[in-house]
């Protein structure tokens, strides 16, 4: 069942990683890209990320994505016309020296780790408690270090965006 | 877990100048909304006490040195160098811009805030002891100068400098994470000490392997952020595009502080890995120096040549790191100081000279500046001697100490191609002491104004910077060399 | 079907992701895409982040793909104003057309 799972998904997510960069539309890439993040979010409840899993859903694919989709459609950003138009000939090599390029980077990490544990569901448990213990024990100064960083864009923000200088 | 997870009043006083800093970013804020419009010139006044502030909690810290909040922060002698630097090229980089800022009627307090926060991004860079300190510090760092860089947001030239600086930034920032990730799988942690350790305990092979891979990818995030090839692409686009004073603090202090986490990662963490990553570095170092070098010969916009300049100075610190030595890193950290002030220096005249809407910044427009304001001229040849590396200036010890630790780390070859590419440099810097010495003054040196109070503390002190790091070294220098220990 | 997963999988999966996002940023010349390609290499981080907290059964890697996720929303907020604002003065999204700087 796990296995099902995880390749269903897995599937899903190089599916909409692929359509991300291929379609010539932006938002066709925008919702490509909330597909990758639904699936990651399923992948992280397999390896026992609850907390993160939420968290992917609700900050990633909901604000942030939202965001993008809402720039798009502002600008009424249109489909690309491409600078060069590729012979099919190049495409097709393209695609298989991709290919071969990502099953060379699979098989270096096959191999560099030979004898990995198995994932089962429920084999680990990493709750919302457990996380947020340890982000106001050991991990308290970076978590108070990013408020600054959150300042940042919010006064980025408005000093690109105002009216006048 | 971590019993005493109450900080202790000692833990607060090593991270006080961040805390200073912040906090005053915050009130200058708030201040301009309280005070109205006609009080804006305070602004830069309160920056520069919140930055002398910072500057003095940064010394004091050093007196209390040690680990903070479960091992995130460390503060050493190191630490306190590189605080100190940024925190200085803050007050420099402050003094050109309320000038350049009223000049461009675009004075606020957000421009204030966001270098306040950028230097706060950096000190926490410089004291980081975690992987993920590191990190969070370098994109406060970086999100703020972006947003500097993009400042006049009329400007097609700014939008564009912040619109390559960010897309660059961003895609290094997430091979330096890629890299982060690998390193935690394979040690198990993202503390340096604990990695350091983990490589050291005798292994398999794989673990060499991936550690190797992950420090390849941190490196690839590095040398972006110090804009080192094959990754310095951005930099002149960015520098040439930025406004002046935000130019001057971007090859400054960004710079400095991304140097500083370089050496500390890679000294401290994957120091027992020392032979998989000397050859990047080394060749790194070599690319970058010709390229920088080279490619400023051929340029006509100052901005543009000081950043290819830029480049190649990054490139001699790079010499330093392949040293791999206590001397290459003291080396470093006196490099990049020296480089902090005839750099500002530099941009400082730039400043100066290029006048509204930044009209004049080709090198022909310099002519004759050297009738027209002798102080000037005089001191921006300071700073070009200096980035030349003539005796009696900063620029000539620092080269010195860098080509010394590499030939002691017996890197002879790159020791000799290093110098036959100052040799090269010496070229740039000297056509623009010709024009400004050797030729008739054109329109742009003649309408020019007299040098405003902000830009001329700037070049003072940047030039007394200079000229005391070359005639005394060793002030300096020993305080690096004490603190160049990174391993502990 | 075996039941259990090799971690190994969740690695591959996330290395070809970020391949993927790396060849989006180099090839798309559409700006928001290619800053969406940058967010697709963090997602990718953050799978690796995760499947190394399953291995050492820790919470630090939810931890770290958390503050990435904070660092994710900070960079959108400013670079999409940064996007924004170039759209304005250039009435252009393509990438190729913002190059007024040649020496």
């Amino acid at each position: 069942m796990t296995a099902l799972i995880f390749l269903i998904f897995a599937c899903i997510a190089v599916f909409c990683g692929i359509s991300l960069v291929v379609q010539t539309h932006p938002i066709a890439s925008a919702l490509s890209l909330i597909g990758v993040m639904g699936s990651l979010a399923i992948l992280y409840l397999q390896l026992g990320g609850e907390f993160i899993a939420m968290a992917q859903i609700i900050v990633y694919a909901g604000a942030i994505m939202v965001l993008f989709v809402f720039v798009i459609m502002l600008l009424n950003a249109g489909a690309e016309t491409p600078t060069f138009q590729a012979s099919t000939f190049v495409k097709y090599l393209g695609i298989v020296l991709l290919v071969a390029f990502l099953g060379l980077i699979s098989f270096i990490i096959q191999a560099a780790l030979p004898k990995t544990e198995g994932v089962v569901f429920g084999g680990f448990q990493g709750t919302a408690a457990d996380v947020g213990r340890k982000l106001f024990t050991s991990y308290l100064l970076p978590f108070e270090v990013t408020s600054v960083l959150i300042l940042i864009a919010l006064v980025g923000a408005i000093v690109l965006a105002r009216k006048e200088i | 877990m971590p019993a005493n997870f109450a900080p202790s009043a000692a833990d607060y006083l090593r991270i006080l100048p961040e805390i200073i800093m912040t906090v005053a970013g915050v009130l200058i804020m708030l201040l301009e909304g309280w005070l109205g419009e006609n009080k804006k010139r305070n602004l830069s006044v309160q920056t520069f006490v919140a930055f002398a502030a910072a500057l003095v909690s940064a010394v004091a810290a050093n007196g209390n040195p040690g680990l903070s909040f479960s091992n995130m922060l460390i503060v050493d002698g190191f630490a306190t160098f590189f605080r100190v630097l940024v925190i200085a090229v803050g007050i420099l980089s402050l003094f050109s811009a309320t000038q350049y800022l009223k000049r461009e009627h675009a004075e606020s307090s957000e421009y204030y805030a966001l270098l306040l926060f950028s230097v706060t991004g950096q000190c926490i860079m410089a004291t980081a002891n975690e992987l993920i300190m590191i990190f969070i510090g370098l994109e406060i760092s970086s999100i703020a100068t972006y947003v500097l860089a993009g400042y006049l947001r009329d400007d097609k030239r700014n939008n564009e400098a912040a619109l390559k600086y960010f897309l660059l930034g961003s895609f290094a920032t997430a091979f330096l994470l890629y890299g982060i990730a690998w390193i935690y799988g394979t040690t198990g942690s993202t503390n340096l000490s604990t990695i350091r350790i983990a490589l050291l305990t005798p292994g398999s092979e794989t673990n060499v392997i991936l550690a190797g891979t992950a420090a390849a990818l941190m490196f690839v995030g590095f040398a972006f952020k110090v804009s080192a090839a094959p990754f310095q692409i951005w930099a002149p686009d960015v520098y040439q595009g930025a406004p002046a004073p935000v130019t001057l603090f971007m090859s400054a202090g960004p710079k400095a502080a991304a140097f500083a986490v370089f050496l500390r990662v890679f000294m401290t963490a994957f120091g027992p890995i020392t032979s998989r990553w000397e050859p990047f570095v080394w060749s790194s170092a070599l690319l970058t120096m010709i390229i920088g070098n080279f490619a400023a010969l051929m340029q006509t916009n100052i901005k543009r040549l000081l950043a290819y300049s830029s480049i190649a100075n990054a490139g001699y610190v790079m010499v330093a790191i392949a040293a791999d030595s206590q001397i290459g890193v003291a080396a470093a950290m006196f490099y990049l100081a020296a480089y902090a002030f005839m750099n500002i220096g530099a941009f400082a005249v730039v400043t100066h000279f290029s006048r509204q809407g930044e009209k004049f910044v080709n090198v022909e427009d310099l002519a004759g500046l050297g009738w027209k304001q002798p102080v000037t001229a005089a001191l921006f040849s300071i700073f070009l001697l200096s980035l030349i590396g003539v005796p009696l200036t900063g620029g000539f010890f620092g080269k010195f100490y860098i080509f010394k630790a590499a030939l002691d780390a017996n890197l002879v070859w790159l020791t000799v191609l290093g110098l036959l590419n100052s040799a090269v440099a010496a070229y740039y810097y000297l056509r623009i002491l010709v024009v400004m010495y050797m030729k008739e003054p054109g329109e742009a040196t003649l309408s020019l104004q007299p040098v405003g109070v902000g830009i001329a503390a700037t070049l003072w002190i940047s030039a007394v910077g200079t000229l005391v790091l070359g005639i005394f070294p060793s002030v300096v220098l020993n305080f690096a060399t004490a603190s160049s220990a990174l391993v502990k | 079907m075996p039941n259990a997963v090799p971690l190994s999988w969740y690695l591959i999966l996330s290395a070809i992701l970020f391949g993927l996002g790396v060849a989006g940023f180099i090839f798309r010349r559409n700006i928001i895409t290619v800053f969406m390609s940058i967010e697709l290499m963090l997602n990718a981080v953050n799978l690796t982040f995760v499947t190394f907290s399953y291995q050492f059964k820790q919470v630090d890697g939810h931890i770290y793909s958390f503050f990435v996720m904070v660092v994710a929303a900070a960079e959108a907020a400013v670079g999409l104003a940064i996007i924004l604002t170039v759209f304005k003065n250039r009435s252009t999204l393509m990438i190729d057309d913002v190059n007024s700087m040649k020496y």
